[in-house]
């Protein structure tokens, strides 16, 4: 692999861009690797590189049954955070958060991290007192985050309206080094790395099935042939149930749609993200000056990755009374991800009753600000076949033990 | 846009008319139960893609809840039916059968 540099671009620019290569190789199936990780998603694609960065395994193939970064990847709002309130979520989310801070510089590759703060808003006394003990949970975990005032909000976002007529915005937790990154450039980004250690990324190539011997894995069944495997890693988001049903076992997993939206660009107005959670909307403003909006998801199981439309009109009705500028915005585009909801609303990194077959989801609406947390703890457990500390408290079992990491009741919202 | 027919008051309610309540006919378990039961009823989800049944609630109309047998891949709606039903009618099944040839069935 070519290193990206300054150098290379000057270099570049004096023979017309002929030298660039491909920045992943795209490659026929093996017969037989270490390890397999079916999803070539952020997380998918994370815990391929950190097996081979952190643990020296390089023998794995990631499959994907569309194209790289195609799914949830690509459907998010970009926000990063670690704002959680239980000791387990702060500390995987705030090790994501960590490793995007020089994400760019490890992987060689410009993933557009922007720490640009990040504002939630308490607009009841209920929230006020919600986001209080978050601020003193974050501070004892070592997350740093405070608790600012109305003024403050206000100067940090001038286009929002403190005084709105059915939520005054009471204060806000403050994230200051929340922010975003290219969603997409984050699964290119690992892609890239993987093949430049030679690992193999195979599009366009479906599970169809997981085979077995004596209760452990072999091999998977795809469009592509039987591919053999020692290890097994499933990280495919909404459709974990259906992998997991071949693999033989049940998930606590529901799948529904998410959706977002993006407005038409408009001149720089707002340089932090603001996430409004009791009039359920948020909203950050892209390079290319989109309003990016987040909204709620559907009540009900769907696979359409389009969801309905009356969210959308929640969504809007509650940024337009939180930001009043927007509402002449006209919004250029709307889609839905599937997002796998588990019964606590926290993900599930974890050993599977199929021996060395490992699962990681159940991410639900906010699995991107986690990629580079949940490959780490992933490889980690793929590797020693044992949950490191990251991942320990998200095993699958931890729903009849009643050991629930509840973060849905924390935050009053799904995220 | 999801529309379901009450089958009480037969309105063809669109879904802000409308409460999910996510699958029907589980079967519940309580104290004295196996732990593996107990489990199950409280978190295990059949989450298909495909032939799913749902139980929903006329929030906004009669109030009732009811049932309905609905495509999550598609989002197409096979029927409706009332929520005393301790397994999907018939009819509702051949409907579904005849439609979908590969659906093994509601269990």
């Amino acid at each position: 692999m070519k290193r990206y540099s300054v150098f290379a671009i000057a270099r570049e620019a004096f023979r017309d861009h002929t030298g660039w290569e491909r920045a992943w190789r795209n490659p026929t199936p093996k017969a037989q690797y270490d390890a397999i990780i079916v999803g070539a998603g952020g997380h998918g694609l994370a815990t391929a590189y950190y097996l081979g960065k952190n643990f020296g395994i390089t023998n794995v193939a990631i499959i994907e049954k569309g194209w790289l970064g195609g799914g949830n990847t690509g459907r998010n709002t970009t926000i990063i955070r670690s704002n959680y309130l239980q000791d387990p979520s702060a500390a995987i989310y705030e090790k994501a958060r960590s490793l995007y801070e020089t994400l760019s510089q490890d992987l060689n590759y410009n993933v557009m991290f922007s720490p640009r703060g990040l504002l939630m808003l308490a607009q009841t006394h209920h929230e006020v007192r919600g986001y209080l003990r978050t601020v003193h949970a974050n501070n004892l975990q070592g997350v740093a985050t405070e608790w600012i005032e109305p003024n403050r909000v206000k100067e940090l976002v001038p286009i929002i309206n403190i005084d709105g007529p059915r939520y005054p915005v009471l204060g806000a937790l403050y994230q200051a080094r929340g922010g975003t990154a290219r969603h997409d450039a984050v699964a290119w980004g690992y892609a890239r790395a993987c093949s430049a250690m030679g690992m193999d990324v195979i599009q366009q190539c479906e599970v169809k099935g997981v085979r077995s011997e004596n209760g452990q894995v072999t091999g998977v069944e795809t469009t592509k042939g039987f591919i053999g495997c020692k290890k097994l890693g499933i990280v495919v988001a909404g459709h974990s149930g259906q992998v997991a049903d071949m693999a033989g076992f049940r998930l606590p997993v529901e799948a529904v749609a998410l959706q977002a939206l993006v407005s038409e660009p408009i001149k720089p107005c707002m340089d932090v993200v603001v996430m409004a959670n009791t009039v359920h909307g948020y909203m950050s403003q892209s390079d290319k000056g989109e309003m990016v909006i987040g909204g709620g998801t559907d009540g009900f199981n769907n696979f359409t990755q389009r969801g309905s439309f009356h969210h959308i009109e929640e969504t809007l009705r509650a940024l337009v009374e939180t930001f009043p500028m927007i509402s002449r915005l006209k919004m250029l585009r709307q889609w839905g991800g599937i997002v796998d909801m588990t019964g606590d609303r926290s993900p599930i990194i974890s050993k599977t009753p199929l021996g060395n077959c490992f699962i990681n989801c159940g991410w639900g609406t906010g699995g991107f600000k986690a990629i580079p947390g949940s490959g780490w703890a992933m490889a980690e457990l793929m590797a020693k076949g044992e949950p490191g500390p990251l991942a320990a408290d998200f095993n699958m079992w931890r729903f009849r033990e009643g050991q629930f990491i509840d973060e849905s009741v924390a935050a009053g919202v799904a995220h | 846009m999801l529309i379901l027919e009450c089958p009480y008051c037969g309105v063809k309610a669109e879904e802000t008319e409308l409460s999910p309540g996510y699958e029907a006919h589980l079967k519940r378990f309580g104290p004295g139960s196996s732990d593996d039961d107990f489990e199950a009823y409280m978190f295990a989800r059949k989450n298909p893609k495909g032939v799913h049944f749902e139980r929903w609630r006329h929030s906004y109309g009669c109030g009732k809840w009811f049932l309905a047998a609905r495509c999550t891949a598609t989002l197409e709606v096979f029927g409706t039916y009332p929520a005393q039903s301790s397994e999907p009618p018939a009819d509702l099944m051949a409907k579904i059968k005849a439609k979908r040839p590969d659906w093994k069935g509601y269990k």
